[in-house]
């Protein structure tokens, strides 16, 4: 094992504060606080945890219309986070983008997204960015499996092969579009073969195995910054939850979340700890920390004034 | 004064932007030893070399999004859109992506991206390559749209782009790229959202851009010849931001308005700036029912006569003129 048990105790902590985060945002949704469609991340904790522990604060990442998960692993503010899916004027983005449109630049978050597929037109600028101003940052970007039925999925690999762009393509493969099944709606059974038409190597991994994940984006990591170019990386995972908050998700029988359930990533690096000699009171004090930290988030949130109504007109354009 | 042509005064423009500042590039199709489809770029490649003046797959989706993506890590893109007809295979990276990141990160962003585009008919390239779509991007908020028409306005505003923090739409006509015209060998801006009145008149105000400005200024030499009218000519120069108080100004003084744009008449800029006129004190100075000279609403056409027809010309804007004067 490559990863020290404080490495692994960090990504437990991530793909927990993602999960708990998740679920409080559910319950401030059903009592009416957050408005709009929101998307959570319950399930796929160690696709966006393992990339990022990949990254820097400099490197950046593209996200989706699920982005809260992304948000945290690269280091996002659960207070900024919870006040903006609140709408307040301390949100993130002053309470104007919600819960599909948090991006926090200075720590390469360039924004979730609620088009799907908008990121994966942008994460090759940032990687064509890197590269023209000589740095070593790499672009992760996120995205879907219905993702890759979009042009812009093509038209971005194509692109970043041709250019030889330090960029990583993450693929959480959760086998729902919408409410679409992937299989009915792909022409290939992987998007992972998808690369070949592009000339760049690719990789499938368990999406619920964080220490795969890590594995796997390391290696398309070095390949970026070794001027290696593309990697196209497909993680099969599952949503838990419907594709909003609310979907009654008449598309799929409940024995099949039960199954996945069972698969839990975060479960699962639980017992690894274990055996890798962490202890029951290390797990546990680490939950009681981020929910002290969630009560503040919430508290925080809770407290924060609306944004005035004049503010609508700010952040239109740099004066 | 020397002369340059629209086409060299945009070169230049782009030349002495990337010289001052190391992050703008140039990215598009056919760029680099072809010098784009209307030679904009002729030179630039062999004098910056392909990582700056960067050819790109025929994909006008990322073209944008990867600019976008540039433009918010630090570098200054100028994407070049062969034709304005093809922001359409582009329009979610520039309305949904460019025009909202900004606001949408609560002010987080910046977009220092200019998208150089062309269109206009007049040359046969029929419908899904002489489009005016410009009216498209002053809908949403987020964008600046620029239209120039002379050389000097054509430099000076494509500086002024590359310098904005925000994201540009400069719309080009392809028929334009031969006017020629004086530009200062020193260096210069001209602002966005001032107006410029290229013809100073009493009798009757004509907003024109483009392509139809040098139509609407020869109406207007006419005018004074057959007509004894005095017409002043106005270039808005920037459609998005607008410059309402120059205009404004011009129809209280003169009480009649003509609006000349090669885009079909429903719902292009002439509409909009007719509503202006509706909602500001010019209303009440207006002598005449205001007129739109614009393209006809049709998909513009292949054959030359049908084209033509389709298109505003120096003839309709003196026919609206009068019209607007009541002479017979």
């Amino acid at each position: 094992m490559e990863l020290s048990k404080e490495r692994l105790l960090k990504m437990y902590e991530d793909m927990l504060k993602i999960r708990l985060f998740e679920e409080r945002a559910i319950k401030l949704f059903n009592k009416g606080l957050i408005r709009g469609p929101m998307h959570v991340y319950i399930g796929q904790e160690a696709v966006a945890v393992g990339a990022c522990a990949n990254l820097r604060e400099e490197d950046y990442i593209t996200s989706t219309h699920r982005g809260h998960g992304h948000c945290i692993a690269k280091g996002g503010e659960l207070k900024k986070m919870t006040a903006e899916l609140l709408g307040k004027a301390t949100g993130y983005s002053k309470g104007k983008g919600g819960s599909m449109h948090i991006a926090d630049p200075e720590i390469g978050i360039l924004g979730a997204n609620g088009i799907v597929g908008g990121g994966i037109g942008i994460a090759p600028g940032a990687a064509l960015s890197a590269k023209m101003r000589g740095t070593d940052q790499v672009a992760v970007c996120f995205f879907g499996d219905g993702a890759t039925n979009e042009g812009i999925f093509h038209e971005s690999l194509n692109l970043a092969a041709v250019w030889e762009l330090p960029i990583v393509y993450l693929c959480e493969n959760n086998k729902y579009g919408l409410t679409s099944k992937a299989d009915e709606v792909l022409a290939v059974e992987d998007v992972a073969d998808r690369a070949a038409s592009y000339d760049i190597p690719s990789e499938i991994v368990d999406g619920n195995d964080v220490v795969a994940v890590y594995e796997a984006v390391k290696r398309a990591v070095e390949r970026a910054k070794d001027s290696g170019g593309p990697t196209l990386i497909e993680a099969k995972t599952y949503r838990w939850e419907g594709h909003f908050v609310g979907d009654p998700c008449v598309y799929r029988d409940d024995c099949e979340v039960e199954e996945w359930k069972e698969r839990c990533p975060i479960d699962r690096l639980g017992e690894l700890l274990v055996e890798e000699g962490a202890t029951e009171e290390e797990l546990k004090s680490i939950r009681e920390q981020i929910e002290q930290d969630l009560d503040e988030a919430v508290d925080f949130a809770q407290s924060s004034p609306e944004p005035e109504v004049e503010s609508i007109f700010a952040d239109i354009f740099v004066d | 004064m020397r002369e340059l042509s629209v086409r060299e005064a945009l070169r230049e423009a782009m030349r002495e932007e990337m010289y001052r500042d190391e992050n703008v590039f140039v990215m598009g199709e056919d760029i680099t030893e072809h010098g784009g489809i209307y030679g904009v770029t002729q030179g630039l490649y062999d004098e910056f070399g392909g990582e700056r003046i960067r050819i790109t797959p025929i994909s006008e989706a990322v073209i944008i999004g990867s600019a976008l993506g540039a433009a918010m890590t630090g570098m200054r893109p100028i994407a070049e859109l062969m034709y304005i007809d093809f922001t359409t295979v582009a329009m979610d990276q520039i309305v949904n992506q460019a025009a909202k990141m900004r606001f949408m990160s609560g002010g987080k962003v910046e977009v220092p991206l200019v998208i150089r585009t062309q269109g206009g008919g007049g040359r046969g390239s029929a419908a899904q390559h002489s489009q005016s779509l410009e009216a498209w991007f002053m809908h949403v908020p987020g964008l600046k749209v620029v239209m120039p028409s002379t050389p000097y306005d054509a430099k000076g505003l494509l500086k002024t782009a590359i310098r904005d923090d925000n994201p540009v739409l400069f719309v080009e006509h392809k028929m334009a790229y031969n006017f020629t015209g004086e530009v200062p060998e020193e260096e210069y801006l001209i602002p966005f959202g001032e107006a410029d009145i290229k013809r100073e008149g009493s009798d009757v105000t004509v907003i024109a851009n483009s392509y139809m400005l040098p139509r609407a200024l020869e109406a207007a030499e006419d005018m004074v010849k057959e007509e004894g009218l005095s017409v002043e000519v106005i270039d808005p120069l920037t459609l998005e931001p607008f410059d309402e108080e120059t205009i404004v100004k011009s129809v209280a003084k003169t009480g009649r308005l003509v609006v000349v744009h090669e885009a079909v008449k429903r719902c292009g800029f002439g509409a909009e700036i007719a509503a202006k006129i509706m909602e500001s004190e010019a209303f009440y100075y207006l002598d005449a029912p205001l007129e739109r000279v614009a393209g006809m609403e049709a998909p513009v056409p292949y054959n030359e006569k049908l084209e033509m027809h389709g298109m505003p010309n120096t003839d309709k804007i003196k026919a609206a003129i009068k019209r607007s004067c009541y002479v017979k």
